[in-house]
C-alpha cells in the first residue's frame, strides 16, 4: 500500500472509475438522533437479510419480552429476528414490505412495558468462534442498506489471506446521514468494535473510510485513533472524495487499497473485509450488554417532510409512524422512498414495517418526483463514462430488449450493483437501472432452462 | 394520500437535457457565424438562416408523415441546419441549400429513426450529395472581405488547391498564416476562422459536452503525417492544419454522438482514421479536401471501433494460461 499520508490522515489510494457527482441534501448533518416513542404495535418480517428466510419460533397469543428471539433458521447465511417491543403476538401471516413482496411476519402488540428478555446478557467472547456466534445470535445484518448478515461477512475461511478491515463511513447517498450520527455521537463504540474484530480475527490494517465532505466526522474519528497505545497504530482515518458511489463494496477496496475485487468475487478474495460504520459500533455495544439488533437510526428527510431528522427506531415499526413522529408530511409527498435517493425503493404506500437494513425514509414533492420523459438516446456515451464497472449500459439495454443472454454475459452485467450512476446522468432520462434487472432476468431465464 | 408515484431507482437525476446539449452545440457555433457575417457579409446570416428554417420544417414534416412524436424541441434539427450552412460558400444559390438540408434531414437521419439513429452526420451526408451534384457551385470561393466593396470576386484558387501543388517551398500566392488563423481566405462559411472554431470546441470541452480525445487526435494526425509529406517543414504544415474543413470537421462534425465511438479507445481510432484518410485524399487523391469523406467513412466504420473497442468489465483478471496449459 502506499497511500499519501498527511497529518496521519490517509488519503484515498486509488480514485473510482466514473461515477457521478450528486447533490448531497445532508439537511439533517448536525441533529442529534432522536429516539422514537415505541409504537402500539411492529410487525417482524421473516427476511431482513439476504439469505434464507427466518420461521417464526413463536405462536399467536404468547407473550414476549424485548431482545427474545421470535424467528430463526439453521441456514449459515441469514440472521435471527428479535422482538423489539415487549407485549402479545396477535398475528403471524404474511405482510407487504417496502419492495412490495409478501413476507411471512410475526406482529406484536406492545403491552407498554418494554420488559427485557431475561436471557440477555454479555456473551462471553475469548475466541473467533465465539465472537462469530455473538454476532450471528446478535441478528447483526449490515446496517448501510444491503442487509448482509455479517457474521457471514467475517467468518474469513481458511486459506484466505485477509489482512485489511475496511470501516465503510462513505456514506455517499443523499440525503442520509445516520453513519455520520454515528461517528459524530457513538465515535468511542466504532473504536470498541473494530478493536473487537482486530483482536479475534486479527486484521493487520484498519482503514475507517470517510468521504471529503464529511470533516467533522474525519477529526472525530482521528480524535479516537490518536488516542490508542495498544493496538500497534493500526487503526487509521482515510479520506475519500465525495463521488458516488464511493460507498459501494468493490469501489471501497478500490480506494482503500487499490486491489480489484474480480467479478463474481468477494473482497475477502483480494484480501479485504468491508464493514458499515454502524454495524461496527453495534457490535461494541451488543459484546457490551448483549441487546441484540432490535432498534436502528433512520434519516427522515426530503422535500415533503415536515421536520427532517434522525430518529432511532424500533425496527418493526411502521413506516407511517414514523414520518409521523417527525412533524408528517408539510406538502402533499408525490414519493416515498425507503433508502436513498440512488439505490432505495419507492413505496407503495407507508403502511410497511421498517427493516434491519432500512437506513433511510424520504419523501418528495410533485415537482421532485415526477419522471421526466424518456427519450431516445442520442449515443453520447455519458452512461458508459458513468459506470464505475466499465460497463456500456446502452449496449446491455439492446443486448436485453432483444433477450440476447449470451452477448450480456459477455458484455458484464454481472458486475452491475444496479447504483443507478447510468440513469441519472443520461441526458434522454432512459430508465437504464430498470433495463440493467431486465438484462439480469433474461441471463436467469436463460440459465434456467 | 393520493396515489404515490413508484418507479425504478435511482430517483435523483442530473439536470443534463438533449436540448441542453444541443443548445450548447448552437451556442458554441456563434462565434463562427459571427466570423462568417465579417468575413462574407450579411449572405452568410442569410443561408444560415434558410438551412435551420429548412432542417426544423423537413424533421417536423417527416415525422408528422411517418405518424412519430414531434422532435424539433431537441434542437437537433438546427444544429444540423447551421453545420450544413457552414459547409458552403457564400455564394451558393438558397435552392440548393434546400436540396441539401432535404438530404440531410430526411433521407440521413430521419429514414434511419432520427436522432441518434443515423449512421452518417446528416450535416455531412447533406454536403456530400450538393458537393457531387452542385460541383461548381459548391466549389466557387469568394475572396474574403470584397463584400465591403460591393464587388463577390471570385478567388482563383483555395489554399488546398495551391498547396496541392507543393514542391518544397510553400507558393507566395497563399494568404499568411495569420490572415489563415483568422478566417481571411476563401472557403466555406464556417470553415474557415480557425479561432472562431477553436472558441467554440473549447466550450464544448469546459462545459464536457465533447471530449478533447477526438479533435486532438484527427488534427494530430493530420499534422504528423503533414510535416512528413512536407519534409519537416512547419510553414506547410500549419497551412495544411489551418486549411479546408480541417478544423471545423474536427471539432464539430467528427464529434457528433450518434456517429462516433462513446468508448475513450474508441474515441482515439476514430479521429486517427480521421486523420489519416483526411492525408491520403488531400495528398494522393483528385480532389483538394478530404475530411468529409474521411468522417463519413469513419462513421461507417463506428460500430466495429465499439465492438473492438469496449473496455473490460472492473475487475476482469486476463486470463493466463497456467504452466500445464501452456506445456500442452
Amino acid at each position: 500500500m502506499s497511500s499519501v499520508i498527511t497529518d496521519g490522515i490517509l488519503k484515498a489510494v486509488k480514485q473510482v472509475r466514473g461515477g457521478v457527482a450528486v447533490d448531497h441534501h445532508k439537511l439533517t448533518k448536525n441533529m442529534d438522533v432522536v429516539r422514537i416513542t415505541p409504537p402500539d404495535k411492529v410487525v417482524l418480517p421473516m427476511q431482513q437479510h439476504i439469505g434464507a428466510p427466518c420461521t417464526p419460533t413463536v405462536k399467536v397469543g404468547d407473550h414476549v419480552d424485548v431482545g427474545q428471539v421470535i424467528g430463526d433458521s439453521d441456514k449459515f447465511v441469514s440472521a435471527p429476528i428479535h422482538a423489539s417491543v415487549s407485549g402479545k403476538v396477535t398475528a403471524v401471516s404474511e405482510v407487504k414490505v417496502a419492495s412490495g413482496k409478501l413476507v411471512p411476519a410475526v406482529t406484536i402488540e406492545n403491552d407498554g412495558e418494554m420488559t427485557l428478555f431475561e436471557g440477555i446478557k454479555p456473551p462471553k467472547v475469548e475466541t473467533k468462534e465465539d465472537l462469530l456466534r455473538a454476532i450471528r445470535n446478535s441478528g447483526l445484518v449490515g446496517l448501510g442498506g444491503a442487509g448482509f448478515p455479517s457474521h457471514v461477512k467475517f467468518n474469513i475461511p481458511d486459506g484466505k489471506n485477509v489482512d485489511t478491515l475496511i470501516i465503510n463511513a462513505a456514506e455517499c447517498e443523499p440525503y442520509i446521514t445516520v453513519d455520520y450520527r454515528e461517528c459524530m455521537e457513538n465515535s468511542w463504540n466504532i473504536y470498541g468494535g473494530v478493536y473487537a474484530l482486530v483482536e479475534l480475527l486479527g486484521f493487520k490494517n484498519v482503514i475507517i473510510a470517510v468521504e471529503d465532505n464529511k470533516p467533522d466526522a474525519i477529526a472525530e474519528l482521528k480524535k479516537i485513533a490518536d488516542m490508542d497505545n495498544n493496538h500497534g497504530d493500526i487503526v487509521k482515518v482515510m479520506t475519500l472524495k465525495s463521488k458516488y458511489p464511493q460507498g459501494a463494496e468493490k469501489m471501497m477496496v478500490r480506494s482503500a487499497t487499490g486491489r480489484k475485487v474480480p467479478p463474481g468475487k468477494l473482497p475477502a478474495d483480494v484480501g479485504c473485509v468491508v464493514a458499515n460504520v454502524a454495524s461496527v459500533a453495534f457490535i461494541y455495544r451488543h459484546l457490551r450488554t448483549g441487546r441484540p439488533l432490535i432498534s436502528r437510526s433512520l434519516t427522515v428527510s426530503g422535500s415533503a417532510i415536515a421536520n427532517p431528522m434522525n430518529v432511532r427506531v424500533p425496527v418493526g415499526i411502521e413506516a407511517s409512524k414514523v414520518i409521523e413522529f417527525c412533524g408528517g408530511f408539510k406538502e402533499e409527498p408525490a414519493k416515498i422512498i425507503a433508502g436513498g435517493p440512488m439505490m432505495g425503493t419507492a413505496l407503495i404506500d407507508t403502511q410497511v414495517p421498517i427493516l434491519k437494513s432500512n437506513n433511510a425514509l424520504l419523501a418528495f414533492t410533485e415537482a421532485e418526483a415526477r419522471p421526466k420523459k424518456e427519450r431516445v438516446c442520442i449515443h453520447c456515451g455519458r452512461c458508459a463514462d458513468a459506470c464505475p464497472m466499465s460497463l456500456i449500459p446502452t449496449d446491455i439495454e439492446k443486448h436485453a430488449l432483444r433477450k440476447d443472454a449470451d452477448a450480456l454475459i459477455k458484455a458484464g452485467i454481472g458486475v452491475c450493483m444496479e447504483c443507478g450512476s447510468c440513469a441519472f446522468s443520461c441526458p434522454a432520462s432512459k430508465p437504464l437501472v430498470q433495463y440493467m434487472r431486465l438484462a439480469k432476468e433474461v441471463v436467469r431465464e436463460a440459465g434456467a432452462k | 394520500m393520493k396515489k404515490l408515484i413508484v418507479s425504478a431507482s435511482p430517483h435523483a437525476r442530473s439536470n443534463e437535457t438533449v436540448t441542453g446539449i444541443m443548445l450548447d452545440v448552437i451556442i458554441a457555433l456563434v462565434p463562427s457565424l459571427i466570423c462568417s457575417v465579417v468575413i462574407f457579409g450579411f449572405r452568410s446570416l442569410l443561408i444560415t438562416a434558410v438551412c435551420v428554417a429548412c432542417c426544423v420544417l423537413f424533421e417536423y414534416l417527416a415525422r408528422k408523415i411517418m405518424k412519430r412524436d414531434n422532435t424539433i424541441g431537441d434542437l437537433s434539427a438546427v444544429v444540423t441546419g447551421m453545420l450544413l450552412a457552414f459547409n458552403m460558400p457564400v455564394s451558393i444559390p438558397l435552392w440548393m441549400c434546400v436540396v441539401g438540408c432535404f438530404f440531410a434531414i430526411v433521407v440521413v437521419k430521419q429514414f434511419f429513426g432520427g436522432i441518434g439513429k443515423n449512421f452518417v452526420n446528416p450535416a455531412i451526408g447533406g454536403r456530400i450529395v450538393m458537393l457531387v451534384s452542385f460541383s461548381s457551385a459548391m466549389t466557387s470561393w469568394t475572396e474574403p472581405m470584397s463584400w465591403l466593396n460591393g464587388v463577390d470576386a471570385v478567388s482563383t484558387a483555395t489554399p488546398l488547391a495551391v498547396l496541392k501543388d507543393f514542391a518544397g517551398e510553400v507558393s507566395s500566392d497563399l494568404p499568411s498564416l495569420w490572415h489563415m488563423f483568422l478566417g481571411l481566405r476563401g472557403g466555406s462559411l464556417g470553415e474557415v476562422s480557425t479561432v472562431a472554431i477553436l472558441i467554440g470546441g473549447l466550450y464544448l470541452i469546459v462545459k464536457r459536452v465533447i471530449k478533447p480525445i477526438i479533435p486532438l487526435c484527427f488534427v494530430g494526425t493530420v499534422a504528423v503525417i503533414m510535416l512528413i509529406a512536407g519534409k519537416g517543414d512547419f510553414t506547410y504544415m500549419a497551412y495544411q492544419l489551418l486549411s479546408g474543413g480541417l478544423m471545423l470537421g474536427a471539432f464539430f462534425m467528427a464529434t457528433d454522438y450518434a456517429t462516433s465511438p462513446i468508448t475513450n479507445w474508441g474515441k482515439v481510432v476514430f479521429g486517427v482514421g480521421c486523420g489519416l484518410v483526411t492525408c491520403v485524399i488531400r495528398l494522393f487523391a483528385n480532389l483538394p479536401e478530404g475530411v468529409s469523406y474521411a468522417i463519413i467513412l469513419m462513421n461507417i466504420l463506428v460500430p466495429h471501433i465499439e465492438t473492438l473497442t469496449r473496455p473490460k468489465p472492473f475487475g476482469t483478471v486476463k486470463e493466463k494460461k497456467t504452466k500445464e496449459e501452456k506445456a500442452v
